[in-house]
């Protein structure tokens, strides 16, 4: 996977690090190894490598995590244009 | 389930029948045989059995379908056709609880979603196992599209555990739900709502016999999405599929544009000047869709779309030299600007079948390139028609 990276410093992920507890959930759920737990604390390791998939964020229970999920597809971003609204799987595409 | 317009497939079971009996049976009737195993009560007006229930299963909530772990002729067709987007749009099994093997009250719950291919895949991985599969209604949609989109969600699984009557069948209280279904699901949210402890499992159903045998612990390697050669080629002939209808109105539009010249239009002008813009765009088409999937950690730029233009550029390049003799200056312009305008549209698309790809950064992508995919179609058809006189 190493060779495949995408477009640096865009995502939206953010991180309370006050308020984790170091259950170590997003780092389980996350599909990119964006996370990793240290001394009972979560710590963003890898920010460009997110996806903004959404599943940390979800999976957090205190709420330490914050993203603006969606899916990373041309063809849903353009069909929320053409709409207006928030972008979806529901094109009709391959997913 | 294969939709057919006069008989919608109804959506709730018959409320005289316990939900399990379902499970195994699909919607809207079709000719064919009923599985070997089952016995005369098993036939239902309207249902017919899908070949892979093998047989019946009692347990303390009702019966629950048996299902093969092996795949028919019938399965590997109807994966063909989803692959190419060829006569199904749908492909999908009634959600609940099926069994693979011969399960115990002991024996885990993998979650999974009803779209056909994704419980194809493991019911085959779990050959040889003893376990429950909890499918849920995703509308026939894999597991991790579905939990983009919500349907594979916190409510819905609890929903269907609630539904299988699990807490009977089962005695212990932990659901593997597959990795990738972690945007749709919030474990904490799970336990709180039916009492049930979410396990996340391998991102790959492949794994999931070790991730089984290992104490229902993954390593890091089970947890990471990949994105190789054979799953990015895999996923080339659907969007080819896809791109059917815009490649036959572009093909009449260029048939036509192409006859405009010195004489006004003429029909040979429009045969051999419109057939080679079509084969302009098509190779636009090929270089997008299938060169850069195909090439994509070796293209450079991080951009789907600067990856497209690049194999365009290469492939375009290739065309006028291989074409030289017969194209002037401005052919040559609109041939390389054609080429290189589709692929980056076409590779931008990509996007959507990658698994590497934030939202954010494809709509970024994007604000960038269409202005600049648009600006050389343009020059490209200027040129173009420029060309004729």
């Amino acid at each position: 996977m190493s060779s495949l990276r995408y477009l640096g410093d865009v995502v939206t992920l953010q991180f309370d690090e006050q308020k984790c507890i170091g259950c170590g959930m997003c780092s389980v759920v996350c599909p990119h190894g964006v996370f990793v737990v240290e001394d009972r604390k979560a710590r963003i390791a890898d920010r460009d490598a997110c996806i903004e998939c959404g599943a940390c964020a979800g999976n957090c229970p205190v709420e330490a995590l914050t993203v603006k999920a969606g899916v990373g597809c041309a063809s849903a971003i353009i069909h929320g244009w053409l709409t207006g609204s928030e972008p979806n799987c529901d094109c009709g595409g391959s997913c | 389930m294969t939709t057919n317009s006069c008989c919608p497939p109804p959506k709730e079971p018959v409320a005289c029948c316990p939900p399990q009996a379902e499970a195994g049976s699909r919607g809207p009737a079709e000719k064919g045989s009923v599985a070997c195993c089952t016995a005369p009560g098993d036939d239902r007006p309207g249902y017919r059995l899908w070949p892979f229930v093998c047989a019946w299963l009692d347990s303390p909530a009702g019966r629950v379908p048996q299902i093969a772990t092996r795949l028919t002729a019938a399965d590997i067709l109807g994966r063909w056709q989803m692959r190419w987007g060829l006569g199904r749009t749908r492909y999908s099994i009634a959600p609940g609880l099926y069994a693979v093997g011969t399960p115990s009250s002991g024996s885990p719950v993998l979650v999974t979603a009803n779209y056909k291919m994704t419980f194809d895949i493991l019911r085959c991985d779990m050959h040889g196992h003893d376990a429950w599969l909890l499918v849920l209604d995703t509308r026939g949609v894999n597991v991790w599209c579905a939990a983009g989109k919500g349907t594979f969600s916190t409510d819905e699984l609890v929903r269907q555990v609630q539904r299988a009557r699990l807490q009977e069948v089962v005695d212990h209280r932990a659901l593997i739900v597959p990795q990738l279904g972690a945007p749709g699901v919030a474990a904490h949210k799970v336990v709180k709502a039916c009492g049930f402890k979410v396990v996340f499992g391998p991102v790959r159903s492949s794994d999931l016999p070790q991730f089984l045998e290992s104490g229902q612990k993954a390593t890091p390697e089970m947890r990471r999405v990949k994105f190789g050669l054979s799953d990015r080629l895999v996923l080339t002939p659907v969007e080819l599929v896809n791109m059917r209808w815009q490649v036959l109105w572009s093909t009449l539009a260029l048939l036509i544009l192409g006859g405009i010249g010195p004489q006004i239009f003429s029909f040979s002008a429009a045969w051999n000047r419109g057939i080679a813009a079509v084969a302009a765009g098509l190779l636009g088409v090929v270089t997008g869709a299938v060169a850069v999937p195909v090439l994509l950690p070796w293209l450079p730029a991080r951009s789907f779309a600067v990856k497209g233009a690049i194999a365009g550029l290469a492939s375009g390049l290739l065309a006028t030299l291989l074409f030289s003799s017969s194209l002037d200056w401005l052919n040559s312009l609109a041939l390389l600007m054609a080429v290189m305008a589709i692929s980056s549209w076409c590779a931008m698309h990509f996007t959507g079948s990658s698994t590497f790809t934030s939202p954010s950064g494809v709509e970024k992508e994007m604000r960038q390139a269409i202005p600049a995919q648009a600006a050389a179609l343009l020059v490209s058809g200027l040129s173009w028609l420029a060309g004729a006189f």
